[in-house]
């Protein structure tokens, strides 16, 4: 080690957002103005997926973890830990309520049940520097794949392996080079879905803005697979960061002979180009995302065709995941028996999840297939938040479902999650508590639906409007108890009728709210009652006589205002007036309002 | 019909000429055209068609399809609120309608000063920070409603 220490700013997107560049920019000032510009490096990585603490500082050797600090801390830092040799403890993660100086990152709960191979080099290297990719193994897949073996042996190493799609359907991934390899004709193409509509699921903008070559680098092995010689990147317009940093990374694998003609003397071209998405969550559905590709709406197409035979521009054509492609360049490079180890019998390998929502600890992670969802939420998530009680997780976005207390001891696994009504998605898992209500979550996502359908079918463009609209009449308690069934029989049909999945899966989060709280349902509709006191047309607040001592405080925040009192006596509300915004409910220090 | 006129600066022209014969490049040149202008003005799509030689009507199909294209101006400080599942349960309805209030706009709408537009998106990335907005290029996360004033009065005196 030519320095004495090492210094890992976190540069992804939400800790950038937390001014981890002006700290980066500051820890740079600060070396050279201590004069220890030589003693240390700076590295901006990719996310260490803590991000509910971030921004994350890694100091190294001595691997101390400072969380939440700012531009300001540069100095301390600097001074203290280059200069002088000792950790800044109070910029040290707490473990629990001491401080302690020796908590280092395997003793954090939140990274404890985690196994990182997807994630690998998140948070470890400078993803703009092609050589730490390298320094890591990077590009030896592909250097074996290119001299040491035939395409067919790649497809069977990727049979080995067990690979299945992680852009959610979970889809053999050898099956679907196969096929493609086999199809007639001289132009295939490769393409990447980086699309990750979901909202609240960001794992594969964080893999690319934390290790873009791992990216690359399988999808130049897919195309020697499949023949292919050209290659595309379609990414969210939404990821700046991602996408500046793929940009830097294709020019400097261009550089190194990687990409273009005869890539390491091999004989091989293949090139790669970044394409924009913008803004239709549909067009994450394949065959959609096909059309936008060649400049056209998004709009799905029946299936078959499968891109494998017919895909852009009707040619054959892979479309996998980022994080599908990311876990080949591991799998090429440690080989498909050290793969096929991790995770269960017919779901091998890993998962990253974004976990959100109600939970103590926001967070990007990774676990081996077959871990618990209990494991996830409440060993690496640390529960929820504010101790109040957990009320369900969805999985698989707004195609998933909920999935409650009563399985959270169930092994993580696309069939696993499927028995369950719900699906593996791309990864987000959000987690909801008591106060959140299934009425407004379904309602939420419905809404989302109407929104994103493409309306070329029936079924999802009329289905979704018409769940929509009962679930809004349900939240404002003018619901029936017919409307359920009603609830029950759209969804159905437009499960089956629908053109893609997104209209095949949008009834998903009502059925199975309705299965498994329809006793909230009912209370919507037979007492006008919303127990979490999220639909706003149904909350009451009203002030407990007994306990207000008149202070008024719920009086002065009020907006409207529409509560009023003498000073030391109770207050009242006007209830004609009453907007429901909970203000009052808010703000009273002695529980005097209460919500009903 | 008269043609209508609207400058493209030399790097936009660069970039067309760039992309002009690559297959599927309508959304790239959008996406290039929205950065120039902040939004698609008619006569930008208009000069577009004539260059690219692609129908007119084509062109708008793709635009209205995509949720990121604009076809109105937005204000000058764009205000985007975040109402992605993690932002939507962490209250971010509450900030968006509160903003609204504010600033006295809905939908589409910029201030009559034309200092400001909002825009509802989904999913700013940052969804450890929920409820997460954006002003122009700035995130601000774990936003809680008392705080809108003071952000916005920061984006009124420029
Ligand atoms: C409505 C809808 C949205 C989808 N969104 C995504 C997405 O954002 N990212 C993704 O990788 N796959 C998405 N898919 C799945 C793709 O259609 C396709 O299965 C996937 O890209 C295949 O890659 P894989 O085999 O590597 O999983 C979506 C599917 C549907 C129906
Ligand atoms: S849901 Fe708001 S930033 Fe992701």
């Amino acid at each position: 080690m030519a320095y004495k220490n090492y210094i890992l700013v976190c540069g992804g997107t939400g800790c950038e957002s937390s001014k981890s560049d002006e700290l980066f920019k500051a820890l740079h000032q600060q070396a050279e103005a201590q004069g220890v510009k030589n003693d240390v490096q700076i590295v901006k990585t990719g996310c260490f997926g803590f991000c509910e603490k971030g921004p994350i500082v890694k100091v190294l050797p001595q691997e101390s973890f400072y969380v939440e600090v700012k531009p300001e801390d540069a100095k301390e830092i600097v001074a203290e830990q280059v200069v002088k040799g000792r950790e800044v403890k109070r910029l040290l993660y707490r473990k629990g309520e001491k401080a302690d100086s020796n908590v280092k990152i395997e003793d954090i709960e939140f990274y404890q049940k985690q196994f990182r191979v997807v994630l690998r080099n998140c948070g470890v290297i400078n993803p703009e520097n092609i050589d730490e990719y390298i320094a890591r193994e990077g590009y030896t897949g592909l250097e074996r794949a290119l001299f040491k073996m035939k395409p067919d042996d790649i497809v069977n190493e990727l049979k080995v392996s067990g690979l299945r799609g992680r852009g959610g359907a979970g889809f053999p991934t050898w099956l679907k080079w196969d096929l493609t390899k086999k199809a007639p004709g001289d132009v295939k193409y490769v393409v990447c879905n980086a699309d990750e509509g979901d909202p609240g699921a960001y794992m594969n903008r964080s893999t690319i803005e934390g290790d873009p070559h791992s990216l690359i680098e399988a999808m130049i092995i897919c195309g020697y697979t499949i023949g292919a010689r050209q290659g595309y990147i379609y990414i969210r317009a939404e990821y700046p960061l991602a996408i500046e940093r793929l940009k830097i990374a294709i020019r400097q694998a261009k550089e190194y002979g990687l990409l273009g003609t005869n890539i390491l003397g091999s004989g091989f071209d293949f090139d790669l180009e970044i394409r924009l998405g913008a803004g239709a969550f549909v067009c994450g559905e394949e065959t959609a995302l096909l059309r936008s590709l060649e400049g056209n709406r998004g709009m799905p197409v029946p299936k078959p065709p499968f891109p494998a035979i017919s895909g852009l521009w009707k040619k054959p054509t892979v479309i996998n995941n980022v994080e599908t492609y990311v876990n080949i360049s591991v799998i090429m490079s440690k080989g498909a028996q050290w793969y096929a180890k991790i995770g269960t019998e017919k779901s091998r390998g890993t998962k990253t999840f974004a976990l959100t929502g109600k939970i103590q600890n926001s967070g990007l992670v990774e676990v081996p297939m077959g871990t618990t969802l209990r494991e996830i939420i409440f060993d690496i998530g640390g529960g929820i938040r504010g101790g109040k009680k957990f009320k369900g997780v969805q999985t698989g976005g707004p195609s998933g479902g909920i999935i409650t207390a009563e399985s959270l001891d169930q092994p993580i696994s696309y069939e696993s999650l499927t028995a369950l009504g719900s699906m593996m998605g791309s990864g987000g898992m959000i987690i909801m508590d008591e106060d959140d209500c299934v009425v407004d979550i379904a309602k939420f996502y419905m809404a989302f639906c109407v929104d994103e359908s493409c309306g070329k079918c029936a079924p999802c463009r009329i289905g979704t409007n018409q769940m929509h609209a009962i679930l809004d009449k349900i939240s404002k308690g003018q619901g029936t108890e017919d409307d359920l069934a009603k609830l029950e029989k759209i969804g159905k049909a437009m499960t089956k009728a629908s053109l893609c999945m997104l209209g095949g899966s949008a009834a998903n989060p009502t059925l199975s709210t309705l299965r498994h709280f329809r006793e909230e349902y009912l209370e919507h509709i037979r007492d006008h009652k919303c127990r979490a006191g999220k639909c706003k047309d149904l909350v009451v607040y009203e002030i407990d006589a007994a306990k207000c001592i008149g202070c008024g405080l719920c009086a002065r925040k009020c907006p409207v205002p529409c509560i009023a009192g003498e000073k030391k006596q109770p207050h009242v509300i006007d209830q004609a007036r009453c907007i429901k915004c909970g203000e009052c409910y808010k703000a009273c220090k002695f529980g005097a309002v209460i919500k009903k | 019909m008269p043609v209508a006129q609207i400058e493209f600066s030399g790097e936009l022209m660069d970039f067309i000429e760039e992309w002009k014969e690559k297959p599927g490049n309508l959304i790239m040149l959008l996406h290039r055209i929205q950065e120039e202008f902040g939004y698609i003005p008619r006569e930008a799509a208009e000069k577009l068609s004539r260059i690219i030689g692609l129908p007119l009507a084509k062109i708008y199909g793709v635009i209205t399809f995509y949720h990121f294209f604009k076809t109105t101006k937005p204000g000058k400080h764009r205000i985007s609120i975040c109402l992605g599942t993690a932002c939507y349960l962490r209250g971010s309805q509450d900030l968006l309608d509160e903003t609204q209030s504010i600033l006295n706009i809905k939908g589409d709408e910029i201030t009559d000063d034309g200092l400001f537009s909002i825009d509802a998106v989904r999913c700013l990335g940052c969804c450890g920070l929920a409820p997460v907005l954006m002003i122009d290029n700035e995130i601000y996360g774990k936003v809680v409603k008392e705080q809108l004033p003071e952000i916005i009065a920061k984006y009124r005196s420029n």
